[in-house]
């Protein structure tokens, strides 16, 4: 207790970590800011009929949704083309939206279906295309797209309606009435076996709505265990930086001992003793993450042999990463309490904001953006794009330059620091 | 010591092992050193004598280029301390155990011998050397952390001496260790000096300086009040005189009273005389009698160097 109270950045520490902690899930989970998280979706609209237009305009209105049809402008392409289905199939592939739509040619003839499923007397589905790692985005597009239809399309539902009056029930004769029962009891039959059937994510009609839409996962639908990549990145992340800080407080131990100085009058320089623990530190961490994915390959079938050169190029580049991370905090701290409490709060921190904890695509915008100052959130991306969607090592170029960068980074401000063990 | 690991680095014979020169480091308002000059002669044992804070830990780490002074100049071998070459030539053993616990013996030699470049059968041949120097052959694979403590004072040394330094600075090296094994590192010291090593040797224990050392520098408030062989230090403060240690029973005031007008020392509780003949140690006794007090035991002996450090100093050396 006293050796706590004299610890001052410890006692601090140990009461600053679960109230920052605590505040990160309250800003998650307990919805106290406004910007709660928008799903983005790309809508393709290949009909372009007054129907589709309105259709695609009721989904613009919709707060809940950031429906884009074109790519955001760039300095290359300031005023970028439509997206088309394979551009908008490309961008869900990629993980740059969650959704994207279809509404193919045809659908204004015969916008609904009642019933959900395509006929050729509905006219085709709007197809929509989803990332399986993401199981809410395509539930809560699919049911917004058919909110949409009922508020957006009120005209064309009449006149659906009206077809439906002249082509099925006429002047209600008997043999129409027959034909009316009998059309109603087809469609009792739909409902039944699509109740009896169930919900299949990779590929489904999603059942029960006004408009046909058949739903299809572009990314992760042969994966045998959909999620496990993601956890073996995220949760092997969030220990990486716990085994590095804990493995680079090492040099505190020395300082305490008296070994540092003792192997700084050795041949050994400061930069060369640093460099030295950090590239001990990439080592271990490489074989660490090593060691997850291969128990999640061989426990979980993770199709980990076919992504070696990602994995290993991935690996490498968030070991650096997180053993100069371990370098700064041991560098900034004086006693171990103070590191453990430090790298506990910075830690626990930046897994809760940077995904390791909770996928970051279900978190407010402002929390994604924050995110993205966080070594986890650059890691998890980057493994995501190797084990989920399938990407070449080439793709990976930003999350490589931007972990390189911030282990560059983090280093040079530990040899920095570690300045004051230099002499007395 | 191993021929071949010390026969590829001749000392120039000009160039002395050690030249410090109007040395001054200040931590804040705290004097550690404040102007120590000195030189030492290749294969020369120094004792570095004074009592906890009087600035020899300072001066050592300042010679092993770990304090960068304030003013003066340090060379080693010619070669300014902190320097590469001066680090090549420095064996510097610490006052703290400044090992890895969680090492064997061995493999901390082998660590540290590598931090000095050591590598492959020079680096086996060092570790050998030392584990048999410090008597840890047969604990070589122990676990530092299990080793008893004057075993880790033993590899504390050996890991300070793995690349066969020219100039040792060994820090107060039997710190906190039993008799027997004082004995021990003295005899590994002792060894050094047979072979002619030069070192440094600092210690608040006067029987170590006596026993290691060539000469001694008698160090206190970050100064070095004399320098010289015990010999001359004694010689020099005492001349011929002897001490005489008397134990005496009485009221306190009235023993520290004729003590104190004999021109005597109470520390203690024994009474200090310098004299000139040993037949004043009748008259002394006469004195006491005459003071009403009892003598319970009396002895008579050549002054030592903690007789100088208190001769110069005025306190003890252990104060």
């Amino acid at each position: 207790m006293v050796a706590l109270r004299r610890d001052r950045v410890s006692l601090v520490l140990s009461f600053v970590v679960p109230i920052a902690f605590f505040s990160i899930f309250a800003v998650i989970f307990g919805g106290q800011h406004d910007s709660v998280s928008k799903i983005k979706v790309v809508v393709v609209d290949q009909d372009q009929s007054r129907a589709s237009q309105k259709l695609v305009q009721g989904l613009v209105s919709d707060g809940s949704l950031v429906v884009n049809t074109k790519p955001a402008p760039t300095k290359d392409q300031p005023a970028p083309f439509n997206y088309t289905a394979e551009t908008a199939e490309a961008a869900v592939k990629a993980g740059d939206v969650s959704v994207a739509l279809i509404v193919p040619h045809g659908f204004g003839d015969h916008p609904f279906s009642f019933g959900g499923k395509s006929t050729n007397e509905s006219g085709p589905a709007i197809e929509l295309l989803n990332d399986a790692s993401d199981m809410i985005a395509p539930q809560m597009v699919g049911g917004l797209l058919q909110k949409a239809a009922m508020t957006a399309m009120p005209e064309a539902m009449a006149e659906q309606g009206m077809k439906y009056t002249d082509q099925y029930i006429g002047g209600f004769t008997p043999e129409q009435r027959k034909l009316m029962e009998a059309n109603l009891d087809q469609l009792r039959k739909i409902e039944s076996k699509q109740a009896a059937d169930g919900a299949s994510p990779a590929s489904s009609a999603s059942g029960g709505g006004l408009i046909a839409v058949h739903n299809r996962s572009v990314v992760g639908e042969n994966k045998k265990n959909p999620m496990v990549a993601f956890y073996a990145a995220a949760i092997g992340v969030m220990f990486l930086l716990f085994t590095a800080s804990g493995s680079a407080g090492a040099l505190l131990d020395e300082a305490e001992s008296g070994a540092l100085d003792r192997v700084l009058s050795s041949r050994i320089s400061m930069t060369g003793l640093l460099a030295g623990k950090l590239v001990f530190n990439i080592l271990l961490a490489f074989t660490q993450l090593t060691v997850m994915f291969l128990w999640a390959w061989s426990v979980f079938k993770l199709d980990f042999f076919s992504h070696i050169p990602g994995f290993i190029v991935m690996g490498l580049c968030t070991a650096f990463a997180v053993a100069a991370f371990g370098m700064l905090l041991a560098s900034i701290c004086h006693t171990r309490a103070q590191l453990g409490a430090l790298s506990t709060l910075a830690i626990l921190v930046m897994s809760a904001i940077g995904g390791s904890m909770f996928p970051r695509f279900l978190m407010p915008e402002a929390m994604q953006k924050a995110g993205l100052w966080t070594i986890n959130a650059w890691a998890i991306d980057g493994f995501t794009k190797v084990f989920w969607r399938d990407l070449p090592v080439s793709a990976l170029w930003p999350q490589v330059a931007v972990l390189l960068a911030i282990g560059i980074v983090l280093f040079a401000i530990a040899r920095r620091i570690a300045r004051r063990w230099e002499y007395a | 010591m191993n021929a071949n690991l010390s026969s590829d680095r001749p000392a120039p014979v000009a160039v002395l092992p050690l030249e410090v020169d109007s040395l001054v480091k200040h931590f804040g308002q705290v004097i550690g050193v404040d102007g120590i000059s000195l030189k030492l002669q290749s294969g020369e044992c120094l004792g570095l004598l004074g009592p906890n804070g009087a600035g020899k830990s300072t001066l050592i780490r300042a010679i092993a280029g770990r304090v960068i002074p304030d003013a003066g100049r340090i060379e080693v071998f010619g070669a300014a301390a902190g320097s590469a070459a001066a680090r090549a030539a420095l064996g510097w053993v610490p006052q703290e155990l400044a090992l890895y616990p969680r090492l064997t013996a061995a493999e901390n030699l082998r660590a540290f011998g590598s931090y000095y470049g050591l590598a492959g059968k020079k680096l086996e041949d060092a570790v050998a050397w030392s584990l048999d120097w410090a008597a840890l052959q047969d604990r070589a694979s122990a676990l530092t952390r299990n080793l008893s403590g004057g075993m880790k004072r033993r590899l504390n040394m050996a890991a300070g001496l793995i690349h066969q330094p020219r100039l040792v600075l060994m820090d107060e090296p039997t710190v906190g260790v039993d008799p027997q094994s004082r004995n021990r590192i003295f005899e590994m010291i002792e060894a050094l000096r047979a072979k002619g090593m030069t070192i440094i040797y600092t210690t608040h224990y006067m029987e170590e300086a006596e026993r290691l050392c060539d000469r001694i520098a008698i160090v206190d408030h970050g100064r070095i009040i004399a320098l010289d062989t015990k010999e001359a230090l004694v010689h020099s403060a005492f001349a011929s005189r002897s001490q005489v240690l008397a134990r005496l029973e009485g009221p306190e005031a009235q023993v520290t009273a004729w003590v104190t007008e004999r021109g005597g020392r109470l520390v203690e509780g024994t009474a200090q005389f310098t004299i000139e003949h040993p037949n004043e140690i009748a008259s002394l006794l006469d004195g006491a009698n005459a003071a009403g007090l009892e003598l319970v035991d009396l002895s008579l002996r050549r002054p030592n160097l903690e007789s100088v450090f208190l001769h110069l100093t005025g306190r003890e050396l252990r104060d």
